[in-house]
């Protein structure tokens, strides 16, 4: 088998037998992402040196019996996630040549676990977008046909996944951005409960709505590595202090007898035909494995999108207020007085979609506007959150479309913000009451993958990643690569 | 303007107070908040409001804030809530400051101040809530810019919203100053002006006497020190009554006091208002006190400055007014309790010498309590030595001053100086004696019904005895021996 | 209801973003799309239901004690810094 299909598991198992080494591993794979990078553009930065480094203390270790699950394995990180002593761009020009001071929290984790870091996956500009086209780093190609989009904003971890650039890429999911891109790309994609996972160091969008997580080629791989990345941090506030379990025991608990809740809402108009197609196929593995369908009604869910339009632009429009040319980042040249200084160093380092949506959220927090827009957001996400709660009192999990479409042409969506914003409107529901999701693929539409989508309650990951991994035993979508790529 | 013109306006006052939390590290950060640090030294990733850095919130900052609450009688809300006040400035990191809106740690709250005349008045407290401070600009010596020390920025303050309850400049100086002598005996504030820890924006507006709606209000920021408190509100009283006798329209706005100039001026329109477009900050939780926290921080409540002074005048006997001043920093009044531990007899006359000289030789040297050169022990060692008759009053004012620039004791000075009273009869007389001898005219004259030479002859007497004849018996000596 | 040219300025001004002349149409449009799509929000039946700013907002804010755990790392942090001087990051002069 080629070292590029195997799994992070099979990987860790690869070097514990010594078949090869860490920085082989590290050198098949930063070759693999140099040759890709004209076609997908899957990466912003690639850190050969610190790689090989990293990779030669992990063959160290690994010889000294000091190694642990995931020792030696090569990881990419979201470029949202602040690196030491490497550039961190958020995918805009407004931090082109940041070069971040200190680690993320999930970074420092994931080190110390002996993950080798090979660079800094490619995303949109400051995670807001569904397609990887507002990058100012260029767009991300989707490796299953580089004229359609990857999806976004962690465009670049789905396709570098997928087309195995790495074994494994963390991300971030703010309304959709780790599990859309990962439907898209045929990859298998892992947003955690809010609060499982730190924010230190994950540049922010929308903090009431960010979580990071990490996409991989299969529920177990993704088990794995939540196993590191979760966990309490003091750092963080919102950072829940709650044990974490071992998310890799619990994969192989038996299906019998899981209510999957079926999102009534999820599969009306809206929704490819195709697509539904695949979905069904899909529910109909997990009936045979003897799970039962039911249908569930979540009434306020059709808001969900307006609500994030409002919520998450809100708090995006004052996490960015930090950027203003000062203490780093993009400065405008000869400044003629402050006001020039702070909004030319914006106005030119944030690109169109940023600057719309930090409008939108100044404008719905504005004196007049908040009780109307920003106040009612809130309260609509209360109904949301409140429906979530009662279907979760009916069934396990809930399971639908990732995506009403599969991956879709660059450009195609450009002009209209709301027609890419419908992109989410599957995956904001599961954001905006901070509940975990993960997306695995679950067949094609004419050649482009399929995702088939599962939310769980409050720190379900077990559960969701339990489900997910015994589909992938009984199918094999998860192990299909891109033709250019296999 | 006429007296009787002015007499026909009410001002009213509300003061916000911003006081430095005395913590360690600054409120959402492990930065100390120690003064006087370069530039820029403490001031960490979190400080400075770089890309991916949270907060996390000092526990001791809201421990501080309850005591205060506690202290003025305030509801301490179970559940309070940060937001975000967002404007951009240069000192200002993250483009938002931290702050407190709908719900904060402190609810209603009232202190009662003690006016120059005596007068007694409730002064309300609407609030106060807790937030993070700015950094600093300074402007001198950088041609065409401005350099920024965010230091301070994420030092915990208390922002402390009075009622517009206040009446005049006067009352707004009594209410500052209670305020500040509060902060400092509950430990949660070192109240230094000079180093920004204590600053005052007024808000002031004036109406007709007997109106029911407030007038226009202008905000003046950034008041550091009761002097300059003072005449700023009376400035802008006078400015806003000139412009409304002459049809005029006070305008909403924010001014700054010029001490130089002695006067207030425009700082910024507050319509072109920054719209702050506050909503709760999300990357806090709402802060959360059961009864046990708020119990445990009444437990730790020391004396507070009012019943302290209570207690003064009823177990020593002081006028209000001394009790007043005794008690006006808790470091004075441990110092006078510890004089009083030792010179139990005497309360009042402790008091007159570390209202007196004492104050006066701290005033001179610019020196805290903290600091004095004669300890609470030895000031007591020397009041006893007046009170066992040793020594006079006056003799003690010099035995006083050798103490505070040599720092010896007061028996070794008496000794060494040879200061005893001469309280024996037979020497006195002699002296006595002596100076009516010498002084043959002054004595007729005396006797012939000019009263006033009795001065005179003390005068003398203790001139001849080097000022240590005790004064009650030169006087009943002196008396009898002068008599007719 | 479209937002007006000054409306797009003053939110624009409001967050310190400079937006060139031909922009500002382009941002008129979507900027009124954008709040016409999200003004659907009006139609949900919230009376009497409280806010959820956050789906931890059950919980309590952690308190940290009271210690100063950082170093004085300016040299570093600065290395980011567009324009420093004798520690201190210039801006255009500000007059208040």
């Amino acid at each position: 088998m080629s070292v590029f299909s195997r799994t992070v598991a099979e990987l860790a198992a690869g070097l514990k037998a010594k078949e090869f080494s860490s920085v082989e591993l590290a050198k098949l794979y930063l070759d693999r992402i140099e040759a890709s990078q004209p076609a997908l553009n899957a990466f912003i930065s690639v850190t050969r040196d610190a790689a090989l480094a990293a990779a030669a203390a992990a063959d160290r270790a690994l010889a000294a019996g000091r190694a642990g699950p995931l020792t030696g394995v090569p990881i990419a990180h979201k470029d949202i996630f602040c690196t030491s002593g490497v550039r961190t761009t958020c995918g805009s020009r407004m931090l082109d040549n940041f070069v971040s001071p200190y680690d993320a929290t999930v970074v420092t984790k994931l080190a110390v676990a002996g993950t080798v870091m090979l660079g800094k996956t490619n995303m949109d500009e400051f995670a807001m977008g569904s397609s990887n086209e507002t990058s100012y780093f260029g767009p991300v190609k989707n490796p299953w046909n580089p004229q359609m989009v990857p999806g976004g904003s962690s465009g670049g971890s789905a396709a570098a996944v997928a087309a195995r650039l790495a074994p494994a890429a963390t991300a971030t999911d703010t309304g959709g951005s780790i599990r859309q891109p990962a439907a898209l790309c045929g990859v298998t994609g892992l947003k955690p409960t809010y609060g499982r996972v730190s924010r230190y160091g994950m540049i922010a969008f929308a903090s009431s709505l960010d979580q990071g997580g990490v996409i991989a080629a299969s529920a177990e791989d993704a088990a794995l590595i939540l196993n590191v990345m979760a966990g309490f941090d003091p750092s963080d506030s919102t950072s829940v202090d709650r044990p974490v379990p071992s998310y890799e025991q619990s994969l192989n608990a038996p299906l019998k007898g899981l209510r999957i809740g079926l999102l009534k809402e999820f599969f009306e108009k809206g929704l490819e035909e195709q697509t539904e197609k695949r979905i069904r196929e899909a529910l109909a593995v997990y009936e045979k494995l003897g799970a039962q369908l039911k249908e569930v009604s979540l009434p306020s869910l059709p808001l969900s999108v307006p609500t994030y339009y409002v919520v998450a632009p809100a708090e995006c429009s004052s996490n960015l207020a930090r950027f203003d040319g000062v203490r780093f980042g993009h400065r405008a040249e000869n400044p003629k007085d402050l006001m020039d200084l702070y909004c030319r160093s914006r106005g030119e380092g944030f690109g169109a979609e940023v600057k719309r949506r930090i409008m939108t959220g100044t404008y719905v927090l504005s004196a007049g506007y908040y009780d109307a827009y920003y106040l009612q957001a809130q309260k609509v996400r209360q109904l949301i959150n409140r429906d979530f709660e009662r279907a979760f009192e009916e069934v396990d999990v809930l399971m639908g479309p990732t995506t009403p479409t599969p991956a879709f042409e660059l450009g195609a969506k450009t002009s209209d913000p709301i027609t890419m914003y419908l992109n989410d409107i599957y995956t904001i529901g599961a954001n905006l009451a901070g509940l975990p999701g993960l997306s695995i693929p679950c067949g094609f539409v004419g050649g482009l993958p399929v995702g088939l989508q599962i939310v769980g309650p409050h720190f379900g990951e077990e559960k969701i990643l339990n489900a997910a991994h015994l589909y992938q035993k009984e199918t094999d979508w998860h192990r299909r690569m891109p033709e250019k790529f296999a | 303007m006429s007296e009787s013109a002015k007499s026909d306006w009410e001002t009213v006052i509300g003061l916000e107070i911003h006081a430095q939390l005395a913590t360690k590290s600054k409120i959402f950060s492990g930065s100390a908040t120690a003064y006087g640090a370069p530039p820029n030294a403490q001031a960490n990733l979190v400080d400075l409001g770089y890309p991916g850095v949270l907060p996390v919130l000092n526990g001791e900052a809201v421990r501080m804030a309850v005591k205060f609450g506690l202290a003025i009688e305030a509801t301490i809300c179970p559940q309070s809530v940060f937001a975000r006040k967002n404007y951009f400035y240069p000192d200002l990191p993250k483009g938002y400051q931290i702050s407190q809106y709908e719900l904060p740690i402190v609810a209603k709250g009232k202190l009662e101040i003690v006016l120059d005349d005596g007068a007694e008045k409730i002064v309300g407290i609407t609030r106060a809530h807790l937030e993070e401070d700015a950094g600093k600009s300074l402007h001198e010596g950088l041609p065409g810019a401005s350099g920024i020390d965010l230091n301070r920025a994420g030092t915990p303050l208390i922002e402390i919203v009075s009622e517009p309850d206040l009446r005049s400049a006067k009352e707004a100086v009594a209410y500052m100053k209670k305020v500040h002598t509060l902060v400092r005996y509950l430990e949660i504030c070192d109240g230094n002006m000079q180093e920004g820890s204590f600053r005052c924006d007024a808000n002031v507006s004036v109406r007709k006497k007997g109106a029911e709606k407030l007038g226009t209000r202008a905000e003046i920021k950034n008041l550091n020190s009761f002097r300059f408190v003072e005449k700023a509100i009376n400035h802008e009283v006078e400015r806003q009554i000139d412009i409304l006798e002459s049809g005029g329209k006070v305008k909403q706005e924010t001014r700054l006091y010029d001490p130089d100039k002695g006067e207030t001026r425009s700082m910024r329109s507050k319509e072109e208002a920054n719209d702050y477009r506050y909503f709760p900050d999300p990357d806090l939780l709402p802060v959360k006190l059961d009864d046990t926290f708020i119990e445990g921080v009444r437990k730790s409540l020391p004396e507070l400055p009012d019943q302290k002074a209570a207690r003064f005048t009823k177990d020593y006997g002081l006028s209000v007014y001394d009790a007043g001043v005794l008690t006006s920093s808790r470091e004075l009044a441990e110092y006078y309790e510890q004089v009083v531990r030792e010179v139990s007899s005497d309360p009042k006359l402790a008091a007159n010498w570390v209202m007196g000289e004492l104050a006066a030789a701290l005033n001179k040297d610019g020196l805290e309590i903290g600091a004095s050169r004669i300890s609470s022990s030895a000031l007591a060692a020397l009041v006893k030595r007046i009170r066992d008759n040793t020594i006079s009053g006056k003799i003690a004012k010099e035995v006083f001053e050798a103490m505070w620039s040599s720092g010896r004791g007061a028996d070794a000075i008496i000794e060494e100086k040879g200061l005893r009273q001469i309280t024996d009869t037979s020497a006195i007389e002699k002296a006595i004696d002596e100076v009516m001898a010498k002084n043959p005219g002054q004595l007729a004259e005396y006797r012939g019904g000019k009263d006033k030479l009795f001065g005179f002859f003390v005068g003398q007497v203790m001139k001849a005895t080097g000022g240590k004849a005790n004064p009650a018996q030169l006087n009943e000596l002196l008396k009898k021996k002068l008599a007719r | 209801m479209p937002l007006t040219r000054e409306q797009i300025a003053s939110i624009a001004h409001l967050a310190r973003l400079e937006l060139k002349e031909t922009e500002i149409p382009v941002y008129q449009q979507s900027l009124s799309s954008i709040l016409d799509f999200v003004g659907e929000l009006n139609r949900a039946a919230t009376a009497g239901v409280e806010p959820m700013a956050h789906p931890l907002s059950g919980l309590a804010q952690r308190l940290r004690p009271d210690a100063v755990t950082e170093r004085d790392a300016h040299e570093q942090y600065q290395a980011n810094a567009p324009k420093v001087e004798a520690g201190l990051y210039l801006v255009p002069k500000v007059i208040e």
